[in-house]
Parts: structure tokens; C-alpha cells; sequence
């Protein structure tokens, strides 16, 4: 066989799984992010450390994101809209998923794009309609991926990145949200 | 031989009414015993599988003390210490063979159910006459699962099925039970320590089969055409509300490509192995249709649903084993039923030695080679 290569050292993710299967502590990772009003409904989120492997962390710079609503809104469009960050969120997610798992399937692949749809019925948070809700109804994500592998094995990639995808989850499954005033 | 009941004691009591046994009547084999019947291809009852395993404990005359529960095995010097309801026994060696389904698992969040729905377990169910009147979310797409939604559905109930991960087999390929090919084409007797990733073949839910006279395939596209609604993955109970996942089309896809790549490699033996001819032609099975926007949330309290049935799996029950070889997630440490302790075993447990380790005619093998390890342990200490 020859080597493939997408980028991914999958055996450092995997070693990671032998070595935290016996370690759950270390396991325990907590992600942050700090948004700062700036004006309107334009904020700004800065992220740069985080915890996990039972130590603090620290991405090699700080990012800063921007975050406003576009003009169809009276706003100032300085940034994409929040729930527009989903979209980034979860088709960020799923293309590192496809990468990890072709790279150890050995699929070498060309390229891979996919377009995210996000149907939101924006009458939900205007309190226009009780009745709808405030996400989205639905997303749909549709990838076209170039690589050495049938259509099923494509296939199979996608799904196995959706079935590990923590974004997706993240989606797809209810999570407890505290919100609180310091 | 202890047995808490009586033989075939899990068969008798632990099982509901109409239940068949998956494998057709000709792969039930035990050494020496096979069913004679005038129908090979057709599947069990309960009252026959008992008398099946009723009948081998007679000709085998297996030294069967029935009525014996073990409530403790402790470790001795040269040994283990057993406390029965009849007495103590010593034993040099000791297999362990109680199975993996000696209690239904139910999710925490059960607790969080309203009261005025009835919630029962495969331990509990007979039929669906004991059930109230109304509605019924089953919870889990496994055998059990989709056996109990369809038998609810055609007691002329409302069902939701909750699906997560499932493996999806139509019950005939090429013309043959998919047990068939499951023997003939050698995936069942692949071994332990052949299997890439050991821990999920051994947490694979059962796959999606009845034994009907029929034979029928009862998929998920089965149960939408009899009418039964499909949900996600049951995820949380908010609010006196059930919450199910929005990632129902990623399970389907996952099976529908198990499945796909199962029927390959079924394909690829007949030919290599130049059986095509005595089959049918190859066959590929539509996807699993996609409901047109399945429901994530279900109002518990408003008597829509009046009885949840939880098909969400068994475990084992080793509360009576004081030997520390149980891991955190409550399963048995084990290579291959040598278990993590000298002169302990076990048989009978998911992908034990080999995939049919579970299956009546799986045990065989494994035993073969877990006796042997157990009389080599007997005869060194001698």
C-alpha cells in the first residue's frame, strides 16, 4: 500500500485513546471563550486558553472573533450573526472529521467541500409567533469530496465523521446550559 | 451444574410470549443434538426451545442441581468457595455462565418519566394485552426493539420507535436466511483476537430480525409501512418532555452501509468459493426511508404516550462474584473466557472466542478450548 497522506497524525489520536481509556481525568477538557459589548449588537469573543490533559492550556495566539447582524437587521453588519458561528462550528468539525478518519483508512483525499444550510424561521426570536421556535428547524450539510475511494466508501467516511463529530452532537442532542450573573 | 431455576430457566420466565428464536431451526445444534423436526428452516418457540435444551440436559445427563442460587463465589487457597441456597461448595476451578442478559438496562433519565405513563422492560412484557390502551414509545431499534413495536403496532396501537445506533439484515439474502451466509460464508466463526475493534463487537446490539413463519424482513421501512413513527435516539427528559436526537438520517446511513458492506462480503465469498449458482442472483436493499421531519420532542404528560417499553439492552449480573474481576462499566475482564483470576471462566458472552459465541450452536467451539485451558490449569496445580 502506498502512503497516504492528509495531514493527520491519526497515531497520536490514536495512542491518545489507548492512554486516556485508562486516565478519564485527563480526558477532561473545558473550552472557553470571553465576549466583550461592544455596541448595537455588535460583541466581539475573544478565545485563547483552555484546560485538558490536567493542566491549563494555551492555543499558540489569541483569536479574535466578530459578531453582529447584517443590515436587513438595522444593524451594523460588523461580523457574521451568532447563530451563523454554528455553520462555521459544524462544518469546521465534520471536515476534520472526514480527514482523520480517511487518513486512517488509508483514502487519500484531493479535496473536500461542503456548503451548510441553516433553515431559521427568524419569527421565533422576534416573539412574532410562539409557536416557532428560536434555532434552527433544520441544517443541512452536503459535501463534495475528490478521493481514492468509491462512492460508498465516501459515504461511509461522512457518516463515521458525523457519528464522532462533537459539534454535531452538540446539535443533534440536548445539553445543559447554565447561564448566570457574576 | 447449578441453575437457580430450572433448566432453560431464562427461556421459561424471562422472555415474552411471542418471541422466536432469531437462528432458524437447523443451525440449533448442541454436540450431538440437532433438531429433527419437519421444519429445519423455521424458528422456535420459547416452549421449544426449552424442551430443545430440556431434552440435551437428559441425554447428556448433565449433573444438574436446579433450584441452586449462587449468592457468593469467594477465592480460596487453592480455589473458590461458593455459597449456594442449598449449601456451600468447594472447587478447584469454576465456569461462569449466567450469560449477559441477566437485567434489563434502563437510561437514568427513566426516573424522570411522569407517573401516569407505565413503563415496562422486556423482563415485564408478555404481550401487548397487558398494556393500557393508547400510545407506546419503545425505546431501542435492536431485535427486541423492533419485534415488540411491530406486535404493539398490529394490536392496533399507536407506536414511536426510538432509534439509535442499529444493525439493519433482511431476514432472506439471495434466497437463503441471512443466518446462512453468516456460517456458511465463515463471518460468525471469526475469532477474538481477529477482530479490529473487540470492545464494540462486543456492545453490538442485536441485529434487526424476527422468526416468523414468513420469514419476513423487519427493518425500520417494514415498521414505517405498518405505521410505526420513527425518532431519534432518546436523549433527554426536559420539562415532562422527551427530547430525542436530531441525528436520526446518520443512523440509518450507518446501518444502511453496515448492512451494504455485510452483503459484499457475502457476495464475494459465493464467488470465490463458486456458490453463486445455488443461490439467487445478487440484491440490494432500498435505504432506510427518511421521515419527513421526524419529531425531537415528545410531551410525556399529555396521554399521547401511555406506556414506555424499554428495548435498550441487558446486562450481566455479577453482584454474587466477590472476585475483583468486574471492570467499572460492570462486565466481566476476561481473554477469551480465561478470566483475569486462576481457574475462573466464562462462556456464553458476547464475541467470547468467536462472533456466534451467544448463539446456541456458538458455544460449542468456545467451550472446546475453555475446557481445555481449564483442565491444563488442573493438571500443572496437580
Amino acid at each position: 500500500m502506498t502512503t497516504i497522506d492528509n495531514g493527520v497524525n491519526v497515531q497520536a489520536l490514536l495512542d491518545a485513546r489507548e492512554a486516556l481509556k485508562g486516565a478519564p481525568e485527563a480526558a477532561q477538557f473545558t473550552w472557553r471563550a470571553s465576549a466583550k459589548w461592544q455596541n448595537g449588537v455588535h460583541s466581539t469573543v475573544t478565545i485563547q486558553s483552555f484546560h485538558g490533559l490536567g493542566q491549563e492550556q494555551s492555543h499558540k495566539s489569541e483569536s479574535v472573533f466578530t459578531a453582529d447582524h447584517p443590515e436587513v437587521f438595522a444593524a451594523e453588519d460588523n461580523g457574521i450573526t451568532p447563530i451563523e458561528y454554528l455553520l462555521v462550528g459544524l462544518a469546521s468539525c465534520l471536515t476534520a472529521g472526514v480527514a482523520s478518519v480517511a487518513q486512517n483508512r488509508g483514502i487519500q483525499l484531493r479535496s473536500v467541500e461542503s456548503t451548510v444550510e441553516g433553515n431559521h424561521d427568524i419569527r421565533g426570536i422576534l416573539g412574532a409567533d410562539s409557536d416557532v421556535r428560536n434555532g434552527y428547524n433544520d441544517i443541512k450539510v452536503t459535501f463534495s469530496i475528490d478521493a481514492d475511494a468509491s462512492k460508498e466508501d465516501i459515504e461511509a467516511l461522512v457518516a463515521q465523521s458525523q457519528k464522532r463529530s462533537a459539534v454535531f452532537d452538540a446539535l443533534t442532542n440536548p445539553t445543559n446550559v447554565t447561564v448566570e450573573v457574576a | 451444574m447449578l441453575e437457580r431455576g430450572e433448566v432453560a430457566n431464562s427461556w421459561r420466565r424471562e422472555r415474552w410470549d411471542s418471541l422466536r428464536l432469531l437462528t432458524p431451526n437447523w443451525l440449533s445444534r448442541l454436540p450431538g443434538h440437532r433438531y429433527r423436526g419437519p421444519d429445519p428452516d423455521g424458528y422456535m418457540t420459547m416452549g421449544e426451545v426449552v424442551e430443545f435444551i430440556e431434552r440435551f440436559a437428559t441425554v447428556t445427563r448433565a449433573p444438574i442441581r436446579t433450584g441452586t442460587n449462587v449468592t457468593s463465589v469467594r477465592r480460596t487457597d487453592d480455589g473458590y468457595h461458593v455459597t449456594t441456597s442449598h449449601g456451600d461448595i468447594g472447587c478447584r476451578a469454576l465456569v461462569i455462565a449466567s450469560g449477559a442478559c441477566n437485567r434489563p438496562t434502563v437510561p437514568p433519565f427513566a426516573d424522570a418519566v411522569p407517573a401516569s405513563v407505565v413503563q415496562l422492560t422486556p423482563f415485564g412484557y408478555r404481550g401487548p394485552a397487558q398494556l393500557p390502551d393508547g400510545g407506546v414509545l419503545v425505546v431501542g431499534a435492536s431485535a427486541t426493539g423492533v419485534q415488540l413495536a411491530a406486535e404493539l403496532a398490529r394490536s392496533g396501537r399507536p407506536v414511536v420507535l426510538s432509534v439509535g445506533e442499529h444493525v439493519r439484515l433482511p431476514r432472506l439474502y439471495r434466497g437463503r436466511d441471512v443466518l446462512w451466509w453468516m456460517d456458511a460464508a465463515g463471518v460468525w466463526d471469526q475469532r477474538h483476537d481477529e477482530i479490529d475493534d473487540l470492545t464494540r463487537a462486543r456492545r453490538l446490539p442485536s441485529p434487526q430480525l424476527a422468526g416468523t413463519a414468513k420469514r419476513r424482513t423487519l427493518d425500520l421501512n417494514a415498521l414505517t409501512a405498518m405505521g410505526v413513527e420513527l425518532v431519534g435516539r432518546w436523549a433527554a427528559v426536559r420539562d415532562g418532555r422527551a427530547l430525542f436526537s436530531g441525528g436520526l438520517r446518520n443512523v440509518f446511513s450507518l446501518a444502511d452501509l453496515k448492512m451494504r458492506r455485510l452483503l459484499d462480503t457475502f457476495d464475494e465469498w459465493a464467488r470465490t468459493h463458486g456458490r453463486d449458482a445455488e443461490v439467487d442472483p445478487p440484491e440490494r436493499f432500498a435505504p432506510t426511508h427518511v421521515p419527513e421531519s421526524a419529531r425531537w420532542q415528545l410531551d410525556l404528560g399529555s396521554g399521547e404516550i401511555r406506556t414506555i417499553v424499554w428495548a435498550t439492552g441487558y446486562r450481566p449480573d455479577y453482584g454474587w462474584l466477590d472476585v475483583p474481576v468486574v471492570d467499572p462499566k460492570g462486565r466481566l475482564r476476561h481473554e477469551g473466557g480465561v478470566v483475569d483470576s486462576p481457574g475462573l471462566y466464562a462462556l456464553g458472552l458476547p464475541v467470547l472466542r468467536r462472533r456466534k459465541s451467544t448463539f446456541i450452536h456458538g458455544v460449542e467451539d468456545d467451550a472446546r478450548e475453555v475446557i481445555d485451558h481449564l483442565t491444563r490449569h488442573l493438571a500443572a496445580r496437580r
